[in-house]
């Protein structure tokens, strides 16, 4: 854990800040100055000063952009625009390290050509996960994958493996979804199916009820 | 002046192309050619002939297969690899070809509007075997940037 991350996790303290952070973070697109105020109910001033903030503490990004059609003179200047910035912040106390050995195992794994094993033990692993009865979204929403629905199709806005995903697509999506497959198990949930269903900068599986 | 990436992987298959345990495969490859052709960031792809099942052709050994493609950038390459429908159809990888103990994918940076030659390719994958991830040739794991230095023959040279 580096002093960083706990400063950046830190700025999130501030229930206002934080309203504002989640609502970003849950469009997956860039948010303006106003509508980032108006969905969270506070002052288009308070919303640009968070705005800022978090953008200082490196969780979120910002850019300009026109957020009307019109260009060319007399269409305004472009707006000042904040989405999610691409990192990720972990903070534990006393300082704990599970990103090493994740990296240091999954390579072992492919090493061994070991997938096969690894997507057995994550699908046992994601039974633990959930209770019987527990609600999907919720228990998604616990395990970081920030879920959200589209036609009918409950999809993952965030992947919690990123880092380890980047290095090991192959492996880990695997397992991803042999985890999730299992989470429905662990649910008692017969009639949701899990399935690959990758797009860019999203997690790589999504929920239905239909047939795959 | 803007750089290219370009991509070669390489896969021995468990048994001939016409083989019934190969017909998923090759069921997948024209939807999966049109998914690459169609992808954002994508520029050239090595073809095989006009046919939509035809693969690329090499004396390079029986059963392997190439793929040989161009893009814009290390990410539009990444999200077409694993952000899309191609991820399904490498998952089933070990249905069809060979567990392989070296190298078999690098890419490499080339200048915009180079079309690189299949030799070109193979010669990368073998400085990537020899050597390990470079500037020169590397792999989505040991990326490299695109720097003039990265793809200058002189430079490359002064890096060995």
């Amino acid at each position: 854990m580096s002093g960083d991350d706990l400063g950046a996790v830190a700025s999130l303290q501030d229930p206002v800040r934080r309203v504002v952070y989640d609502y970003v973070a849950s469009r997956g697109r860039e948010v303006g100055r106003n509508e980032a105020a108006e969905a969270v109910g506070v002052q288009r001033t308070l919303a640009a000063f968070h705005l800022d903030k978090l953008v200082e503490a490196g969780l979120l990004e910002s850019g300009f952009k026109r957020l009307t059609d019109r260009s060319g003179p007399g269409s305004g200047r472009p707006a000042k625009v904040y989405r999610r910035a691409p990192g990720e912040w972990q903070v534990s106390v006393p300082a704990r390290d599970y990103r090493t050995p994740a990296r240091v195992l999954a390579e072992v794994v492919e090493l061994l050509g070991a997938d096969e094993q690894a997507e057995h033990a994550a699908r046992r692993a994601g039974t633990r996960l959930a209770a019987p009865g527990e609600d999907l979204g919720e228990v998604l929403r616990r395990r970081g994958y920030e879920p959200y629905e589209e036609d009918g199709r409950l999809r993952l806005r965030n992947c919690p493996f990123r880092l380890l995903a980047e290095e090991h697509p192959l492996m880990v999506c695997s397992m991803n979804l042999a985890l999730c497959q299992g989470l429905l198990a662990g649910l008692g949930d017969g009639v949701t199916t899990a399935r690959l269903d990758p797009r860019p900068g999203e997690c790589c599986v999504s929920f239905s009820a239909e047939n795959p | 002046m803007t750089m290219h990436l370009a991509q070669l992987n390489v896969a021995h298959m468990r048994v001939p192309k016409d083989s019934p345990e190969l017909a998923d495969f090759v069921a997948a490859l024209d939807p999966v050619n049109q998914l690459s052709d169609a992808a954002p960031g994508f520029v050239w792809r090595l073809k095989g002939g006009d046919g939509p099942q035809d693969t690329v052709e090499h004396d390079y050994g029986d059963h392997m297969l190439i793929n040989f493609s161009v893009w814009e950038s290390r990410d539009t390459l990444w999200d077409f690899v694993y952000r899309s429908a191609h991820l399904g159809v490498l998952q089933r990888r070990r249905e069809w070809f060979l567990r392989m103990a070296e190298p078999y994918t690098v890419m490499w940076w080339i200048p915009e509007g180079h079309t690189p030659t299949l030799g070109e390719g193979m010669d990368r994958l073998e400085l990537l075997k020899a050597h390990g991830p470079t500037p020169r040739a590397f792999t989505f794991k040991d990326f490299y940037d695109s720097s003039e230095a990265a793809w200058r023959p002189a430079a490359a040279e002064v890096r060995k």
